[in-house]
């Protein structure tokens, strides 16, 4: 089966381009606005010195987390990097547990034995956030054999960032899944630069996965990462293919983070008046226009909007209440019998 | 009971522990089909088939990933990495990945997976086809550690560490895979964490670890023989978790402790034996603890410079007469 992808419809001539509906449209706008407002309020407290550690923001990028999620299955399995907090609140993860977590205290999801770059939430399907570049590759490549052995019919999802197309583990495991037919789909969030560094600076060809996918056999997909119905999409039909035995997809989706890489970076490399062209691009803006066009009154948005506030702020307020962790689990977990012993 | 070689009682594990749980699945380069490169694993895909062994490409951060993902959602996957110095191109998995998924996790992610790998020299490979690096992995919080020395304990440890929940790396010794000795029928199941000692002694304890260990029985029996010194052997098998209770208990009887290692010499995993007996039995120690260690120095490639670095059973026996003063 061979898709053409257009980078603003997504794929082509799949039928699916009316299919989704003023339901999941509206699920696809709170999303997006819930990542957002969770992430611009992480930004806050950090300036207040709640937020503590280093912290990378997908400010610009929701609308990738929210279209992938929105069309993943229960059962569907994420792995994110070290920028994860919007994939991890997409599949579900209350908001409380993530920023308690960046605020380092004990309701977060990993009650601070993780800490923002390595959220997990296995009963949400998140299988972890990663921080070492390309690591989760093979690993949801791993999740994705299991599925396979035992006619499992989940599928596992990966996302990381243009910078990771240049590391070994994501040529290795991009193979691996080809050669077995994995039922992984690979996503690549290329917001243009790696670091500081652009993107473009250091491959010599235009785009970081989109022109690596022949190399492996795998169709070469490019879309527009901001426009939400264009990601849900592609994820759609990515996440049929992998259901069906044909392998695995890799798709790049072109954003642009509205921050720096971290929270130690004011993004000065950047171009003058590049950010603010992004921004006339932005996800949420963008699918907010695209609700109206389909006749959704004012109303509903600003209903959404409110209580997606209401809940990030209670979320906050929750937070800033709870304690920290209890010292005596320092020494928890270590090993599966919830202890640390090395010896006897 | 039957005489078989450590190479064959490698891949009688894997089928024990394969044939008894279908989760149990097993990956690596050229272990299917081939056999494995020492021919460790021959006959496992003809007797579980290419679902459940599998020749993967020569990318070994894609095994031991992969490995991880498997077990993280259900499986009891072997890894193998053919020689143990590719550990070094896959170390974010030993190092990063494996290890602290659970504890990063507070608990959530389970890691159950074994690493087995050929470690070791005496095969003339030279210096990156022949290194000892258990103590690249001892070091690790999250992991544990298991280096068997005989046909036995090969299929005893390889059945506890795919049983176990943790995450297990696996050292097999190349130049034991010819070993043989009797090895009983039926199901062979050893515990993790545990050391035996291999012959009783009251004049000293040599503790040593795979490889060493045949050469420590071989100069303990020699300074027996010729010198009327009476050594204790223990093979420690399993270094973490480390039966340190083992090892204090004959320091306590002999008085003295020596370590047989064929890793390099600075962080060997002997300098932790000897600083837990200095911490916690100084008083019953008559002297000094000594390390026989592999120098620090790459290993060579040539066979007179091989043998000459790694500790032998001459030097264990000149070492321990020089240190006993007799």
């Amino acid at each position: 089966m061979s898709t053409t992808y257009d980078l603003t419809l997504g794929p082509v001539g799949s039928g699916l381009n009316d299919d989704i509906g003023e339901e999941k449209r509206l699920a696809l706008f709170r999303s997006q606005v819930r990542l957002r407002d969770s992430e611009q309020r992480a930004f806050d407290l950090f300036l207040q010195n709640l937020v503590k550690g280093t912290s990378h923001l997908s400010l610009g990028q929701e609308a990738i987390a929210a279209g992938f999620a929105e069309a993943m299955q229960k059962g569907d399995l994420s792995f994110c990097t070290y920028r994860g907090h919007a994939h991890t609140l997409a599949r579900g993860v209350p908001v409380e547990k993530v920023l308690g977590e960046l605020m380092q205290r004990d309701n977060g999801l990993m009650r601070g034995k993780g800490g923002s770059m390595h959220l997990t939430s296995e009963e949400h399907g998140v299988m972890g956030s990663y921080a070492i570049i390309g690591a989760h590759l093979p690993i949801a490549c791993g999740a994705a054999w299991r599925a396979q052995y035992r006619g499992d019919k989940d599928v596992a999802v990966c996302f990381f960032g243009d910078g990771t197309t240049n590391i070994g583990a994501f040529h290795e495991a991009v193979n691996f899944a080809a050669v077995w037919k994995l039922p992984v789909v690979f996503v690549c969030e290329n917001n243009l630069y790696m670091e500081y560094t652009p993107i473009k600076d250091v491959i010599p060809i235009p785009q970081p996965a989109a022109d690596r996918a022949s190399a492996y056999g795998l169709e070469r997909i490019l879309i527009d990462g901001n426009d939400a119905d264009v990601v849900y999409r592609t994820a759609q039909l990515a996440f049929g293919k992998a259901r069906a035995g044909e392998g695995p997809s890799l798709i790049e989706c072109l954003t642009y983070r509205h921050s720096g890489h971290s929270r130690a970076d004011p993004a000065k490399y950047r171009p003058e008046g590049e950010l603010e062209k992004w921004k006339e691009h932005d996800p949420i803006n963008l699918y907010r226009e695209r609700l109206r066009q389909f006749g959704v009154k004012d109303e509903v948005i600003a209903e959404i909007e409110a209580s997606v506030r209401k809940e990030v702020d209670d979320a906050t307020e929750a937070c800033k209440a709870a304690p920290s962790p209890p010292l005596d689990i320092i020494t928890t977990d270590v090993y599966a019998d919830g202890g640390w012993a090395w010896r006897n | 009971m039957a005489e078989i070689s450590y190479r064959d009682a490698v891949t009688r594990a894997i089928a024990q522990e394969m044939a008894r749980d279908p989760d149990v699945v097993f990956l690596g380069e050229d272990v299917a089909k081939p056999g494995g490169c020492f021919k460790a694993t021959v006959g496992l895909y003809e007797q579980f088939g290419g679902v459940r062994v599998r020749d993967t490409p020569i990318s070994e951060q894609a095994i031991l990933g992969a490995a991880m993902g498997a077990a993280m959602t259900g499986l009891k996957p072997i890894a193998e990495i053919m020689f143990s110095d590719f550990i070094a191109v896959c170390f974010d998995y030993i190092a990063n990945e494996f290890p602290k998924a659970r504890y990063m996790s507070n608990g959530q992610t389970k890691c159950p997976l074994v690493v087995r790998t050929a470690n070791g020299a005496g095969s003339r490979f030279g210096a990156q086809h022949s290194q000892s690096v258990e103590n690249w992995c001892m070091m690790i919080p999250g992991l544990k550690v298991v280096a068997p020395s005989s046909p036995v304990d090969v299929i005893g440890l390889m059945a506890a560490a795919v049983r176990d929940p943790d995450p297990v790396i696996f050292f097999e010794h190349k130049s034991l895979y010819n070993s043989k000795a009797e090895v009983p029928d039926g199901e062979i199941v050893d515990t993790l964490g545990t050391a035996k000692i291999l012959r009783a002694g009251t004049d000293c304890t040599i503790v040593a670890l795979a490889l060493m260990v045949p050469r420590a029985l071989e100069a303990a029996e020699r300074l027996r023989i010729d010198h009327g010194i009476d050594c204790e052997v223990i093979d420690v098998r399993s270094l973490v978790p480390l039966d340190t209770r083992t090892i204090l208990g004959s320091v306590a009887k002999t008085h003295r402790l020596f370590t047989v290692e064929e890793n390099p010499r600075l962080c060997g995993w002997g300098a932790e034996i000897v600083s837990i007996v200095a911490d916690e039995a100084f008083y019953d120690l008559d002297g000094p603890p000594v390390r026989i260690t592999t120098p620090h120095i790459p290993l060579p490639a040539a066979d007179i410079m091989e043998d000459v670095v790694l500790p032998t059973p001459q030097r264990i026996v000149d070492t321990v007469r020089k240190s006993l003063g007799s």
